[in-house]
């Protein structure tokens, strides 16, 4: 058997963490920026920390731009970092290619967005997953433990019988079959770690469910860690055990699934949660409900900040409805949210000596003042403006 | 406000001539009002844009429309039959009475051309006699209407954010005021914060413009939300049409309930969802009788050799038709 199902280890084990993960990449130098002494530089990720747990889901949610796909390319160390630390199992990896980049890869797997795009077109089933098991030393000493390793990879993502898609090319398959394939390929390593760079955006809506399903599965049954970077919040809430939000290339918010969907505590997060759609928000048919849709628009306005020269601060504050002075200035800390373990927030409506010094809404005075509940009130009865739309 | 303005029947779209043509859309008919918002939901491969060229008459070859009728229905006057105008009545036609936003409306914006540029084009092409100054105060008219300020008209498309650029291409559809504006995804490249600031803004554009919508996309707890009523599409056929609020109420046709179980959600008790299993039809090799039996949990004997039609349910749902067998008795076929 060569795909061994690594459950010797203890559950919940951190398997890759990053520290501080920072990722800048440099702007071309205009004529006109020759003497100065500045380099530009798109802030693409600041000072990312998270970890990923042996048998569990993180989700990474944000909006394009915001750098979820950079932190999966960091993670997966197809860029070089600019600053922070990625730890495998405790122990800080920079590698730049060769053995040790092959040797990290077997244990850390990215799978791609565009299944239509990752494989080749010219080849068979059976060579893109063989060319997997054979480069990382999966597919055993003859024709027949590379046949029983194929058959078995297939099995594993309920592509069945084996015989019917080995030989196929990917444009006789179906999205869906596709993405399985793709992540058959990503199994053929044996990794412990699985970074899904929005694995069923591009699916039918109806298939993308049995591909998550697929996922949840092979996370149980392999007890593998996954980042899933998406940027629709609800399939976070219902794929991952831990939320991440990130704006503009920081990380907001995090905390687990459930809590972060419903008791949102940023003000982006809420922003969020409130654009998505929602058929249960409806009341009549159609037309009351468009109003309050537009009335909801007009909250979030503005658009996501140049990532070149990004806002002081609070990266968030040039579109937040609660903005005080302070998070203009200041880059807000994780500040604990307190209702449940593990929630956090970066913003300092949570900070109490903040609010009682400045007041939130106190720089934005024609801010809604019902909707910035103190932190106090947001712990008892979960946040307003979400109770509001139910 | 029930008046039909746009009437479809019998509508077949096919890729391709004789025997090895693809038949992308199926006797459709299909029924617009004056002022309501039509979501046309189904996976990708299910006809909805084929559709939507269909009725404008924009399908490049080798699409080609087999049969069926598209009649427009002006707000004074005589209904037009749009599938006999000639070249020059299609060109009058076009924009001024229907106008479409593109899927991917972000990039058919001509890169190398101010706003302006391509804003004043448009009305000059189809009111030649308006005034310079004229078409410059109603472009700038435009802008304004979709959100944008009057002083981004000289930008170039480049210089505009996603969003700015769908809104540009919103406004262009409304130039002329049409009647009918057919989105084709219209906000699928956008992220959720846009796409909900473009779609309240449609709306309140529609209230005070007064224009139909014939809205495309896949995501039907988007057109719950948004639309009047909701059209399914499956195999190029409609499978359910019903007043978007019923439908999401109570689904009749198994494929409708299956969309519905496909998005999680954002509220209530997080629970096991398995979307539809199978895969979409492949449209060169139909399944006989019902396009989605072979996915359909709740298939019986008549499914698999019989195609149900498109009709009133059996039990009494006003306003609602349905093509599945559950819903039909047996003697009525």
């Amino acid at each position: 058997m060569t795909l061994s199902d690594s459950a010797d280890a203890p559950v919940n084990e951190v398997v890759l963490e990053a520290v501080g993960l920072t990722k800048h990449f440099p702007v071309r130098k205009r004529l006109r920026d020759l003497l100065t002494r500045t380099t530009a530089a798109v802030h693409a990720v600041d000072d990312v920390s998270f970890v990923l747990r042996r048998g569990q889901v993180t989700a990474l949610v944000g909006e394009s731009g915001s750098g979820k796909s950079t932190v999966a390319r960091l993670l997966a160390q197809l860029h070089p970092r600019t600053a922070g630390d990625l730890l495998l199992h405790g122990r800080s990896t920079r590698v730049r290619g060769g053995r040790a980049f092959r040797a990290y890869v077997r244990r850390v797997q990215l799978i791609l967005q565009d299944p239509f795009a990752s494989l080749n077109p010219v080849h068979t089933i059976r060579y893109h997953l063989t060319r997997s098991l054979r480069i990382h030393g999966n597919a055993g000493r003859s024709a027949e433990d590379l046949d029983k390793a194929l058959a078995d990879l297939l099995t594993r993502v309920s592509l069945t019988p084996p015989e019917r898609y080995l030989d196929a090319f990917p444009h006789e398959l179906s999205g869906g079959q596709r993405q399985r394939v793709a992540i058959a390929r990503a199994l053929g390593a044996d990794p412990e770690v699985l970074l899904a760079d929005e694995p069923v955006s591009m699916l039918d809506v109806s298939i993308r469910l049995g591909v998550l399903n697929l996922l949840r599965d092979l996370k149980e049954r392999l007890d593998l860690a996954i980042l899933y970077i998406t940027h629709d919040i609800a399939s976070a809430r219902y794929f991952a055990d831990d939320t991440i939000v990130m704006y503009a290339g920081r990380m907001v918010e995090g905390g687990d699934s459930e809590t972060v969907t419903k008791n949102p505590a940023h003000p982006y997060t809420r922003l969020l949660i409130e654009s998505a759609p929602d058929p249960d928000r409806i009341t009549g048919a159609g037309d009351a409900a468009d109003v309050g849709g537009a009335a909801d628009a007009d909250r979030g306005h503005g658009e996501p900040p140049s990532l070149i020269s990004p806002p002081s601060g609070c990266r968030f504050h040039p579109r937040c409805p609660h903005a005080m002075p302070r998070c203009t200035v200041e880059l807000p800390p994780r500040h604990d949210i307190g209702d449940r373990p593990g929630h956090w927030a970066a913003c300092w409506l949570y900070d109490p000596a903040t609010v009682t010094a400045e007041g939130p809404g106190s720089a934005a005075p024609d801010a809604d003042p019902s909707v910035p509940p103190p932190p106090a009130l947001i712990r008892q009865d979960g946040t307003a403006s979400v109770g509001d739309a139910r | 406000m029930t008046q039909t303005v746009l009437e479809i029947t019998g509508l077949n779209v096919d890729y391709g001539v004789g025997d090895q043509a693809v038949r992308a859309v199926r006797d459709v008919d299909l029924t617009l009002r004056r002022g309501e918002v039509l979501g046309l939901a189904g996976e990708s491969g299910s006809g909805k844009s084929t559709l939507a060229y269909g009725i404008t008459r924009l399908l490049p070859p080798p699409g080609v429309i087999r049969s069926g009728s598209v009649r427009y229905h002006p707000v004074d006057g005589d209904p037009v039959d749009v599938m006999a105008l000639t070249p020059a009545e299609l060109r009058r036609f076009r924009w001024a009475e229907t106008s479409i936003v593109f899927q991917g409306a972000m990039n058919s914006l001509n890169p190398v051309h101010r706003i302006s540029t391509q804003l004043l084009d448009v009305i000059k092409a189809h009111e030649p006699d308006m005034s310079a100054p004229a078409r410059l105060a109603r472009a700038r008219e435009l802008l304004k209407l979709v959100g944008i300020s009057a002083d981004r008209m000289d930008s170039y498309p480049h210089q505009l954010s996603g969003g700015m650029r769908q809104r540009v291409m919103i406004g262009m559809a409304l130039a002329l005021e049409p009647q009918i504006v057919i989105m084709d995804e219209p906000t699928t490249a956008l992220d959720v914060v846009m796409q909900r600031q473009i779609l309240g803004q449609l709306a309140e554009l529609r209230e005070r413009l007064g224009f139909a919508v014939l809205f495309i996309t896949h995501d039907l707890s988007l057109l719950v939300e948004f639309s009047d009523r909701i059209a399914i599409m499956y195999g190029g056929r409609i499978v359910e049409e019903a007043p978007a609020a019923q439908l999401y109420r109570a689904a009749l046709h198994p494929y409708t309930e299956g969309l519905l179980h496909s998005f999680p959600a954002l509220r209530g008790p997080r629970r096991a969802l398995t979307g539809i299993p199978g895969s979409p039809p492949d449209l060169r090799a139909m399944p006989p009788g019902c396009a989605f039996h072979p996915r359909c949990p709740r298939a019986f004997t008549p499914c698999d050799n019989e195609l149900p039609v498109l009709g009133a349910p059996a039990d009494d749902h006003p306003g609602r038709s349905v093509a599945c067998w559950l819903h039909r008795s047996l003697e009525s076929r």
